[in-house]
């Protein structure tokens, strides 16, 4: 070896100290995400077997579930849960199934993606108000028939509206999932490469349909079963939407444990808190349920498989057409149902049935407009904070990833999906009593961090791919021309990947915007949001002041995505390498 | 690099290994000297740019490397790979697509240049030696391939590199393009006397560059 050891060099300049942060970023993110959920049900646990020293409860008591049990509508809530959850489920990712089987690749699936981040950007509350204008008995779908059809000249008396057997709730909830399922299982297709085996089976002789539901969905379906879990487990207990469109005596299970949180009788406290056990609970069954029927469909759809049944062009053109129509009902319903918010705050005397108000008025938001600025002020600061909060913790992990080879295991990406499995109810209450004892209780930063649980896995579910599909050639380029690791960060690949993170922004944006109860229960109440105003006056019934709400609600979580399509196109107008890439 | 005695310029390869698992894939023992073309053939999949990955420091950890790699004496293990003073062109020119052209090469250029006049004048300058006078503001999206090549070779000479990678860099351009570019390359390699290790699976670029031609399985 020749005496040619480079000690004569000196040695390159040691990362800085933000380096040495990156390998504890997931961890850190762990902890913001899942902290607050295990507290939370530590939190929910206890009062549920009496355990709540500030109100009294010292020692282990079954009372409260005793209490629950005690309660007459328990059977008919439990069941509605279940029912509720099920259904919604099912139906939203049948469409789903139909949709990308019959019309992936179409013009008409041009215009649906097109749909798909407006539609979902819509808050929970605020689309669920649009429907329920729509199909109240004195709402646009009667107005639009009476009298000449029905021969109503006064609004009926017909439960459609909140009707016992949740059907209208359901229905609300699918107008909204369908679109995020649509989401997900785009982002499966392209990452599981279908590539041509649809045009395999037609040339087998598979019809459309079969052909896809045969090769394409199986390995697409192992990719979305997390969001379909999620999207279970938020029917089953999803608080907001059933106040508005759901049934009232008996509400389903979580309503009903929400409004026992919120009785000045705190001795309630108790009750609640196994009611949220229970629906914990509930929600396991239903995804034990759920995976039993997978196997279930799993074993008959490889039997129809090895059977090869081409299926029916007859048949198939059929369920094509009902999936477009359904498809296109689920998209109409929000739109219009905003449209009629829309007008209802615009609206001077408006008297069944109507189509369109006497006149136009801006008094409305003169009148309510004022009331507006606080909560809309408090919406968008605590958006902001989780937003940049996530987006921050998201590109440190993934930049952690990147730099340090911390590759998670598939395994973690269910972790990401806990917030969004958990019912809020069983750890929000929880994590309400936790962030007493630590002070910060009924404060705005309370409910941040409350927000963060739920903005952080939709940021880093949207951010995650477009970041990792990024080519690290360009990365070695950048580092061979001299540039350290932090300068390819901030001048090289944030720039390139400005659009997909200003959306992942507008994402979690969105996310925080349509928090009902994080914001009510964390918040104590004292903090009101655009949201928690509008489902306030859900039974106040004034529809003016509502579409007032809804509509602010609907732009504060709309903004921000079309900033993300407006910012790059400006800032880029003269890089076509980054407008169409 | 003070006193050159006991210094072998060039870059140099000592008993290097590169094995996935228990495959070996690269077995190299030399030195390509200033100035000089080693050429490394092999079929896709022979782990031709994972040498190359070995050089700039981005091999993945799946890989075991032995033995060392030396430019101009230094050993480059425990550098990074910006600290590693080696430019590469690879089959795409990986121009950054939201910096004008100007603002490319500005990237390559050392920031020991100050002075953003003096600056303007070297890219100006760079750039005229290439043929694209006047380029610096244009996107570059809207180059054509040859000119795209050219932006990329001038962006890694600002950067005062001590030796050369091409990854399949003339794959890419057509027939006649291909040899000019090529000529450009190797030509401006040997008036600088940069060490140059190409890899390619094309025999043309191996008599291009008129060098040693290292065969892998």
């Amino acid at each position: 070896m020749p005496a040619d050891i480079s000690t004569a060099e000196p040695a390159p300049p040691r990362p800085a100290r933000r380096a040495r942060f990156l390998p504890w970023a997931p961890t850190l993110t762990l902890v913001v995400m899942l902290g607050p959920v295990l507290a939370g049900l530590a939190g929910t646990l206890a009062p549920s077997v009496g355990l709540m020293p500030a109100l009294g409860g010292t020692t282990l008591s079954l009372a409260p579930w005793q209490a629950l049990f005690d309660w007459p509508g328990l059977p008919r809530a439990v069941a509605l849960s279940l029912g509720v959850g099920f259904a919604a489920t099912a139906l939203s990712l049948a469409l789903v199934i139909l949709i990308c089987a019959g019309w992936a690749g179409t013009r008409p699936f041009g215009v649906i993606e097109r749909l798909l981040s407006p539609l979902l950007s819509v808050p929970h509350a605020a689309a669920a108000f649009g429907l329920a204008f729509l199909i109240a008995p004195s709402g646009w779908i009667a107005r639009a028939l009476s009298p000449w059809a029905t021969g109503w000249d006064r609004p009926p008396d017909l439960l459609i509206l909140q009707d016992p057997a949740g059907l209208s709730l359901i229905f609300g909830l699918v107008t909204k999932e369908v679109p995020f399922l649509l989401l997900m299982t785009l982002a499966a297709l392209t990452q599981t490469r279908p590539g041509p085996s649809l045009r395999i089976a037609q040339a087998l002789g598979y019809a459309r349909v079969t052909g896809w539901l045969k090769t394409v969905f199986p390995p697409v379906y192992r990719q979305i079963r997390l969001p379909v879990y999620a999207v279970l487990a938020f029917s089953m207990s999803v608080v907001d939407v059933a106040i508005i469109l759901g049934p009232n005596t008996p509400p389903t299970l979580a309503v009903q444990v929400v409004r026992w949180m919120n009785d000045p009788d705190l001795g309630l406290r108790f009750q609640a808190a196994a009611g949220a056990v229970l629906q914990l609970g509930l929600v396991l069954l239903g995804l034990g349920l759920w995976r039993l029927m997978e196997l279930a469909v799993a074993r008959i759809g490889r039997a129809w498989i090895a059977s090869g049944a081409r299926g029916q062009a007859s048949v198939e053109q059929t369920l094509r057409t009902a999936a477009l129509i359904l498809g296109a009902t689920a998209a109409l319903a929000v739109i219009a149902g905003l449209a009629g918010q829309a007008v209802w705050s615009l609206a001077g005397l408006w008297q069944f049935p109507d189509l369109l108000p006497d006149g136009f008025t801006l008094r409305n938001w003169q009148r309510f407009g004022p009331h507006l600025s606080g909560p809309a002020l408090e919406t968008g600061s605590i958006a902001a904070c989780s937003t940049c909060l996530a987006l921050l913790l998201t590109l440190a992990c993934l930049e952690a990833e990147h730099r340090h080879g911390l590759r998670p295991a598939t395994r973690a990406l269910w972790l990401l999906y806990i917030p969004l499995i958990v019912p809020q109810v069983a750890f929000l209450a929880g994590f309400q009593t936790f962030s007493i004892s630590a002070g910060i209780d009924g404060g705005r930063a309370a409910v941040i961090l409350a927000h963060l649980v739920f903005v952080l896995p939709y940021v880093f579910l949207a951010l995650a791919d477009p970041w990792r599909a990024w080519d690290r050639n360009q990365d070695t380029i950048a580092r061979a021309l001299g540039a350290g690791p932090d300068r390819v960060l901030w001048a090289v690949r944030l720039p390139m990947l400005l659009r997909p993170v200003l959306t992942a922004a507008a994402v979690g944006f969105a996310v925080s915007v349509g928090q009902y109860l994080p914001t009510l229960l964390v918040g104590a109440g004292r903090v009101p949001t655009l949201t928690t105003e509008a489902v306030a006056l859900a039974s106040g019934g004034d529809r003016r002041v509502i579409g007032v709400y809804a509509l602010a609600q609907m732009a504060a979580a709309f903004a921000p995505f079309a900033l993300a399509v407006l910012l790059p196109r400006l800032l880029w107008r003269n890089r076509k390498g980054l407008l169409n890439g | 690099m003070a006193d050159g005695i006991t210094i072998r310029p060039g870059l140099r390869f000592e008993k290097l290994t590169i094995s996935l698992g228990q495959t070996r894939l690269i077995a190299l023992d030399c030195t390509i000297a200033p100035g000089e073309v080693l050429t490394v053939m092999g079929p896709s999949g022979s782990g031709k740019s994972t040498l190359l990955a070995a050089i700039t420091g981005t091999l993945d950890p799946a890989f075991t490397m032995t033995g060392r790699i030396r430019l101009d004496g230094r050993d480059l293990s425990d550098l990074p790979t910006e600290a590693r003073q080696v430019g590469i062109l690879f089959q795409d020119e990986y121009l950054f697509p939201h910096l004008s052209v100007g603002a490319n090469l500005a990237f390559g250029l050392k920031p020991s240049l100050r002075g953003r006049a003096e600056r303007r004048a070297r890219i100006e300058a760079a750039l005229a030696e290439v043929g694209l006078a006047g380029f610096a503001d244009r996107d570059p999206a809207t180059l054509s391939g040859g000119q795209r090549a050219r932006v990329a070779l001038q962006r890694m000479l600002l950067s005062e590199p001590r030796a050369l990678l091409l990854d399949e860099a003339f794959s890419k351009l057509d027939t006649g393009l291909r040899a000019q570019t090529r000529a450009l390359v190797f030509e401006t390699a040997r008036h600088r006397a940069l060490p140059v290790l190409q890899v390619t699976h094309d025999h043309s670029d191996a008599e291009a560059a008129a060098g040693e031609i290292h065969a892998l399985a």
